[in-house]
């Protein structure tokens, strides 16, 4: 991924209405992104388009994600610990 | 060197609660109003208030502004401006309908009313016993708020700038507030916003301590640029320490665990709260249980293998009461605290929340400052809303759920002000010929300076000094010890290196402006600390413990005052508390007890 873009990606993943989603996030950024294929790094971009609440409600496992191409993503999010 | 200037009626910086607030009424007004915010405005740290918003609709229960009025003077220690609260609690009702007709979509009772839950702090009848005064949304009021005032904004045609930060205040050479300079993250543009009014709706500061309940975006920029634009800071020694935050995360609990039957307990199993406030218990204030549990752990009753949390229990109340009313609060315990407290506890200890100081406003939402005079006026062109502001309602400690409230009560009156005076003719004054020249010379500082110091470095050093030597309880050697100390990081700060230069993205470079942001409330927070030699509220000094002639070591002879920090020289000056309600008579100082 280019510069640019991933600092842009950066920047929405730890400037988050909500500290628990910076904290994931950034994480989830820090250790594991770079491991992922193209397929699973655009995944976690589109995750990280939700909103806060949408996102933690994913996360902490309160809501099912639907979206069979972003749910491995979330799966690795809930164990981002 | 050519700046784009950008011209709109009224520039707002921050779209959180009370920038959106705002906005509405400069929008509705029919004036050419732009937002700036960091970040998509529905991601703005209010998205994080769980907990509701206060106002004496008495749905559930009988109440009154009167009663909510006096509990925010009792939880301010009487440090709140009574004109300022008066108005706030009048409001709420108001400001509660505006949301009804923006579409919130607020918790029901079964008649259709609007639910509301109890909260710590808010008593009826003049402190008499806990009553009914939250109105929420689920545990996602904030959420439910920001996004029912955003879709108001939309259309109102309201101009957003997202990803955008603003980098310093202009003023003429009469101080008149004349725009703001701000930067494009996307192009690393700088351009001046000129406006015919300027609203700071920042937010707070919290990531200042090591251990905040506040996401990463709340750096306290609208404090630094208003410091370094020669206005004063009130009151920021005084900081909220959330009783719950999760042990080693400071992800918050809010305190709705507790107004839902939530009990604090220590390593005996006590409910060691009934000691230390008989009759709120859980529910005293937020600075109460904070200091309760501080002192359980001080005194070794503290839980864990190092005494050091104590465990908030909801063993004890029914799994789907749990889920229904508390649903996100599962998760965040297992998520962050690694146990499910429908069996286990959840261990949590105070942590940094809430800023009560800040901008100093009047209860209009004009921002005041001392003239050449002394005497408190307003800054003309210039308001302030929110959390960034000291209206000030909080005093020396908020009440749970007066926060959604302030950001919408002065949000609305910060931008009825500024249509009021834009109406009354206040015209685009001229841009000084330097009014860029601040910005772009910080910015050229750090893409050009070489071996210096590591915004990772800067930041961790004003977090340890702010948690080691201001935390919750304060001693009087070791703030005199941390003014000396963040003097000492204030000068890592004006040496920051960034080693990406780009013009693009360059998120690097926004750090460093944050972090010479955060410096200035740092700052603010220890000097005003250090100076003020009682304990007030959230505000407390080993050294000025509860004596017959002090209770709870507050001295009214000496500090029934506001603090008010210049950043140049750190100057201290005070100014009196309004203790004259707007219409009804002042709620007399007395001991406050819970």
């Amino acid at each position: 991924m280019e510069r640019a873009a991933f600092e842009r990606l950066r920047w929405r993943c730890t400037r988050r209405g909500m500290l628990e989603v910076d904290m994931v996030l950034g994480r989830f950024l820090k250790e594991a992104f770079g491991k992922l294929p193209e397929s699973g790094q655009q995944a976690f971009i589109a995750l990280a388009d939700y909103d806060d609440m949408a996102l933690w409600r994913l996360i902490s496992a309160q809501d099912e994600c639907e979206d069979a191409r972003l749910a491995p993503i979330v799966a690795m999010l809930r164990g981002c610990k | 060197m050519n700046i784009p200037i950008l011209k709109f009626d009224a520039v707002i910086v921050g779209a959180g609660g009370s920038g959106l607030r705002s906005a509405i009424q400069l929008s509705e007004a029919g004036l050419k109003t732009a937002v700036l915010s960091k970040v998509f405005p529905t991601r703005s740290h209010t998205v994080a208030a769980q907990g509701g918003v206060a106002a004496s609709l008495g749905n559930s229960e009988e109440d009154h502004w009167r009663w909510h009025m006096y509990d925010t003077v009792k939880g301010s220690d009487w440090l709140g401006d009574q004109d300022a609260i008066e108005f706030m609690c009048k409001k709420a009702v108001e400001v509660v309908v505006d949301l009804e007709h923006y579409g919130m979509p607020f918790d029901r009772t079964d008649n259709g009313k609007i639910y509301q839950r109890p909260f710590g702090g808010h008593m009826s009848n003049f402190g008499e016993k806990p009553v009914r005064r939250a109105c929420a949304a689920a545990d996602r009021t904030g959420h439910a708020m920001l996004h029912a005032m955003y879709q108001r904004n939309v259309k109102a045609n309201t101009r957003f700038f997202v990803e955008w930060m603003a980098l310093d205040l202009i003023r003429d050479s009469e101080g008149h507030v004349v725009g703001v300079s701000a930067m494009e993250m996307e192009s690393g543009q700088i351009v001046i916003f000129h406006a015919r009014a300027v609203i700071f709706a920042t937010g707070g500061s919290g990531r200042i301590f090591a251990f905040s309940t506040n996401a990463f975006i709340n750096t306290g920029d609208g404090l630094g640029m208003v410091a370094r634009a020669g206005i004063p800071l009130e009151d920021l020694e005084f900081w909220q320490f959330h009783p719950t935050g999760v042990a080693g995360a400071g992800v918050l609990i809010t305190e709705g665990v507790r107004g839902e039957g939530g009990i604090l307990r220590n390593s005996d199993n006590e409910r060691f709260m009934e000691r230390y406030a008989p009759n709120a218990k859980d529910l005293a204030s937020r600075d109460v249980v904070s200091r309760a549990m501080t002192t359980e752990m001080k005194e070794g009753r503290g839980c864990g293998p190092n005494k050091d949390h104590v465990l908030l229990d909801i063993t004890h109340l029914k799994p789907a009461d749990i889920m229904k009313r508390l649903p996100g609060i599962r998760e965040i315990s297992i998520q962050f605290a690694g146990v499910d407290p429908i069996k286990e506890p959840i261990p949590v200890v105070p942590t940094c929340h809430y800023q009560m100081g800040g901008i100093p406003t009047s209860y209009d939402g004009r921002v005041v400052a001392p003239d050449a005079a002394g005497k408190n006026v307003a800054v003309p062109g210039f308001y302030a809303a929110g959390e960034c502001a000291c209206a000030s309602v909080h005093g020396a400690n908020r009440l749970g759920t007066n926060s959604l409230l302030d950001l919408l009560v002065f949000g609305k009156s910060a931008g009825d002000s500024a249509v009021e005076d834009l109406k009354a003719g206040h015209t685009h004054r001229d841009l000084p010929a330097d009014a860029a020249d601040r910005a772009r010379a910080r910015v050229a500082a750090i893409d050009g300076r070489q071996g210096g110091v590591s915004v990772a470095e800067a930041r961790a050093a004003i977090a340890r000094t702010m948690q080691d030597h201001a935390g919750v309880f304060r001693f009087a050697d070791l703030l005199k010890k941390g003014v000396a100390q963040i003097l000492e990081v204030e000068k890592m700060v004006n040496n920051l290196e960034i080693r990406d230069k780009s013009l693009v993205w360059n998120t690097a470079r926004v750090e460093a402006l944050e972090t010479q942001n955060m410096i200035e409330v740092a700052k603010a927070t220890m000097i005003s600390a250090e100076a003020r030699k009682e304990s007030r509220g959230a505000h407390v000094r080993d050294d000025a413990p509860s004596t017959p002639e002090f209770p709870n070591g507050r001295n009214d002879k000496e500090w029934l005052k506001h603090t008010l920090w210049f950043s140049e020289g750190n100057r201290i000056e005070y100014k009196p508390v309004h203790l004259k309600p707007l219409t009804v008579e002042t709620v007399a100082l007395k001991t406050r007890t819970y």
